[in-house]
């Protein structure tokens, strides 16, 4: 058994790193040796499947990307550090735990039924409401994306909240402030890293989701105008090519690539917050 | 400055209100959360209920997908889940013990950490990726239930690893020193202190896995789930289809599918996911209830 | 029974944590069946020495440690395996620990660790060491009862208790008073009493008057090193090898 544990840890170990090395490797030999490394991240024309005029620039994508996942954290944030201020520090007893297990239900939705919410009902919603000719765009996908980030950023901030110790609070009221000063002039300040590296894994999670951008933003592949323009995203674009690419060929290299910056987008995302959570605690 | 008790209490009005105001937005803040959970519940029941019915549950779909059920759809999800917690659960469990329990404080141990919380946040479709390239291509495996799960389970790894770490975290180090100067081993304060104490909590976090599992879609697409099959899967080596990705299909795919259809599939998987996670949740508040100490 | 060599032999025993050391230079014996006490103010390295004697200290991954230690004239570096050792010499840390199980299941957990699974054996070691520990009385209708749940100065009897469970030849015990009653303690001091009949007994202490009253010889720590050993007679007298150990007993200490 003593054994066994040991082997699993070292396998553990060992398929983690095969991930990083096997999409790296297969990557890396488009990136390097099939094409312009510039060009692949400063172009904005993806059309890898033309036939006479094959291009693999990413902007456009990168673009869709972050559009998308700005104008979900405009959402997010404020619903996510609200609602968790809220259940911290204005709720106690079966309320608090109430609303708790509640945004741990609204986390474990899938993200395709998220995406069929974006198709079936903001679809029809966006056309009507701005007689747009298409719902599938930025904004559905924003407030989609938005929604779906807002659980890991309450349960986070509110854990980073939950972690100030109690005689901050103590002294703040005891001098008379009021618990709302209490929450933006000692509670913030504090809390500050927590509630930073909560918004982050938000990013985070908001750039790597996959299926709810796929059916809610539409398919073109272009630098978004408006948010009611349609695009394509780094996740839906694997997603939506993967299916018709034949192993080995450059389109299929190409998009271990783009899997390549999505991983390092992440990456860097989630370390940024690593490294906060870090360093707070180490203070 | 000599202030008059007006002024004081004035203050304090605004203050008061401040605060009333703040709270307020707040608790519409935290509510407009929780609408989503409700409204969307509530519109999957009410469109998706015309469809909903024993049959639907126990029949294959027909007429090209617009009309029958989701019975394959259902099985092949638990195939899914059945296959890739099996691999995924025992090998995370293992390897959460050896890093919490065994791992020496180093550099390796450091990194190892740290590669595990970066999977764990690596997109799902990436793991799509490393699926198709290594389980379906270089290992031979075809898109069957085995390339689709071994996906599954590489994504679920390091969450149950990292959930069974807190979980052993969570029992007191004097336990395992009081233990060991009794003589007992490293193996022996595992298995019969450290395992007992914190076993319920590893479980919750394998069967939060369940319902993770249960609801992506993006690792099983390109790996071992099919639009449609018009027989269930045999053994791993089959394909399946999905509740997953049955509704992505019958939604974007399949043209002139019937409205309750797709909000029906909708309404079963979610049903399905949150059921686990109450489950979960019930599970875990019944056991800190119950805590020895 | 009477034997010449020491029970335990302490010889240029150095210890540091990460670099910062804890002990220096420590040559020490502790004779058989002797209650010695060690007494000394906070960090002087107490604990510490009490876990290089059970190599607990191999457990704390930033101490590295140099010199000997042997008991019943053997290295303790060279047991295979640190549970052998372990497993001869009783250990009571400051704060009591109750296992989450039974209070059954507590005193039975080394023998059953060590293999011992005759029912009758086990039923036993309960009753007869939680009669040593003075606890029986308390507990007897008890004995279902999870180990955490009892009180602070029940808990650390259950864990004298245990430490007796596998006959040792040695108790350590690391200022067992410091989360106890008075009256706890003045049970326990009298148990160690008894037990001393065919026990080696190191009680390390922060109350000067405990080790007077139940040790036959003390020695005194300061900052890692040894300021001076020897028999109580001569330690709580006026005529003291060491000045210092006359200042800190009579709690002139600054
Ligand atoms: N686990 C540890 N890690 C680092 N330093 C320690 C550790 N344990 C003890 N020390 C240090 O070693 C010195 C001696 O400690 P200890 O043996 O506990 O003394 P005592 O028991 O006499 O109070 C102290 O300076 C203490 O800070
Ligand atoms: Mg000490």
């Amino acid at each position: 058994m003593e054994f066994a544990i040991k082997a699993s840890g070292f396998s553990a170990i060992f398929f983690v790193f095969a991930i990083f090395f096997f999409v790296f490797s297969t990557a890396s030999e488009f990136i390097f040796e099939k094409m312009d490394f510039v060009e692949f991240l400063t172009s904005p024309e993806w059309y890898p499947t033309s036939l006479s005029n094959k291009r693999y620039g990413t902007l456009a994508l990168l673009a869709g990307t972050v559009s998308v996942t700005g104008l979900a954290m405009l959402i997010a944030v404020p619903l996510g550090l609200g609602s968790a201020l809220f259940i911290s520090e204005f709720t106690s007893g079966v309320v608090k735990e109430g609303l708790k297990i509640t945004i741990e239900l609204l986390a474990a939705i899938p993200s395709v039924v998220w995406g069929f919410i974006g198709l079936a009902v903001m679809n029809p919603l966006i056309i009507e409401v701005f007689d747009a000719p298409i719902g599938l765009n930025v904004l559905n996908g924003g407030i989609i994306l938005g929604l779906m980030s807002v659980p890991i950023m309450t349960t986070i901030a509110e854990d980073a909240l939950k972690a100030v110790p109690d005689s901050y609070r103590e002294a703040s009221l005891a001098l008379g402030a009021t618990r709302w000063q209490t929450a933006h002039k000692v509670l913030f300040p504090a809390a500050r890293s927590g509630l930073l590296a909560a918004v982050l894994l938000g990013v985070g999670r908001a750039i790597g989701e996959t299926m709810a951008v796929l059916m809610a933003t539409g398919h073109a592949v272009q630098i978004p105008g408006s948010p009611l323009d349609s695009v394509r995203t780094l996740t839906a674009t694997i997603a939506a090519e993967l299916g018709e690419t034949a192993a080995g060929s450059d389109h299929y290299q190409a998009l271990f690539a783009v899997g390549v910056l999505l991983f390092l987008l992440t990456f860097g995302v989630n370390l940024a917050a690593d490294l906060i959570v870090r360093g707070r605690s180490a203070r | 400055m000599n202030a008059s008790p007006f002024a004081t209490s004035a203050r304090t009005a605004t203050n008061r209100r401040v605060e009333s105001v703040g709270k307020t937005v707040l608790a519409g803040v935290t509510a407009l959360l929780i609408l989503p959970l409700t409204a969307i519940l509530g519109l999957l029941v009410i469109r998706g209920a015309p469809a909903l019915s024993m049959e639907f549950l126990l029949e294959a779909p027909t007429a090209g997908m617009t009309a029958g059920g989701v019975f394959p759809a259902i099985v092949g999800t638990l195939w899914l889940v059945g296959v890739s917690l099996a691999v995924s659960a025992p090998v995370g469990i293992m390897a959460g013990i050896y890093l919490n329990e065994y791992a020496k404080a180093n550099w390796l141990t450091r990194m190892v950490n740290l590669a595990i919380v970066n999977l764990a946040g690596v997109p799902s479709i990436v793991h799509a990726l490393f699926g198709v390239g290594v389980f379906v291509l270089f290992l031979g495996l075809g898109t069957s239930i085995l390339s689709a799960s071994l996906t599954l389970a590489i994504m679920t790894l390091p969450v149950i690893i990292a959930s069974t770490k807190e979980a052993l975290a969570a029992v007191p180090m004097a336990f395992r020193e009081a233990c060991w100067t009794l003589g007992a081993t490293r193996w022996q304060t595992i298995r019969h202190v450290v395992l007992p104490n914190s076993i319920s909590g590893i479980l919750t976090g394998v069967i939060l896995q369940v319902s993770r599992a249960a609801g992506e879609t993006a690792p099983i697409m390109f790996t071992g789930a099919a639009f449609y099959l018009p027989f269930l899967p045999q053994s791993v080596q089959d394909q399946c289809m999905a509740l997953s990705m049955h509704l992505f299909t019958v939604s974007t795919q399949v043209p002139n599918v019937p409205e309750a259809i797709p909000y029906a599939t909708a309404l079963v998987l979610l049903s399905v996911v949150l059921l686990v996670n109450m489950f979960a949740i019930a599970f875990r508040t019944y056991l800190r209830r119950n805590r020895k100490w | 029974m009477v034997s010449a060599s020491p029970m335990i032999e302490v010889e240029n025993l150095s210890v540091n944590y990460a670099g910062k050391p804890a002990l220096d230079q420590l040559t020490l014996d502790v004779r058989r069946n002797e209650i010695l006490a060690v007494i000394g103010p906070a960090n002087s390295g107490k604990t510490t020495l009490l876990n290089c004697i059970n190599r607990m200290i191999e457990t704390i991954p930033s101490a590295s440690v140099s010199g000997t230690v042997k008991v019943d004239g053997h290295n303790v570096a060279e047991y295979r395996d640190p549970s052998l050792l372990r497993r001869r010499i009783g250990m009571v840390f400051p704060l009591p620990v109750g296992l989450p199980m039974t209070v059954y299941e507590n005193v039975t957990f080394a023998p059953r660790m060590a293999g011992e699974k005759d029912r009758t054996v086990l039923d036993e070691t309960v009753q007869r060491c939680l009669k040593q520990s003075a606890l029986w009385d308390e507990v007897k209708d008890r004995l279902d009862d999870l180990g955490t749940r009892l009180s602070g100065g029940q808990q650390q009897r259950l864990t004298i208790a245990r430490a007796l469970s596998l006959n040792p030849e040695i108790l350590c015990l690391d200022e067992f008073s410091i989360a106890v009653d008075p009256v706890t303690t003045m049970k326990i001091e009298e148990v160690l009493k008894e037990l001393n009949e065919n026990m080696t007994i190191v009680v390390v202490t922060n109350l000067v008057l405990q080790a007077k009253r139940l040790a036959h010889r003390t020695a005194l720590l300061l900052r890692g090193k040894l300021v001076e050993v020897g028999d109580n007679e001569v330690i709580f007298s006026r005529q003291t090898a060491d000045a210092r150990t006359f200042q800190y007993v009579q709690g002139l200490f600054g």
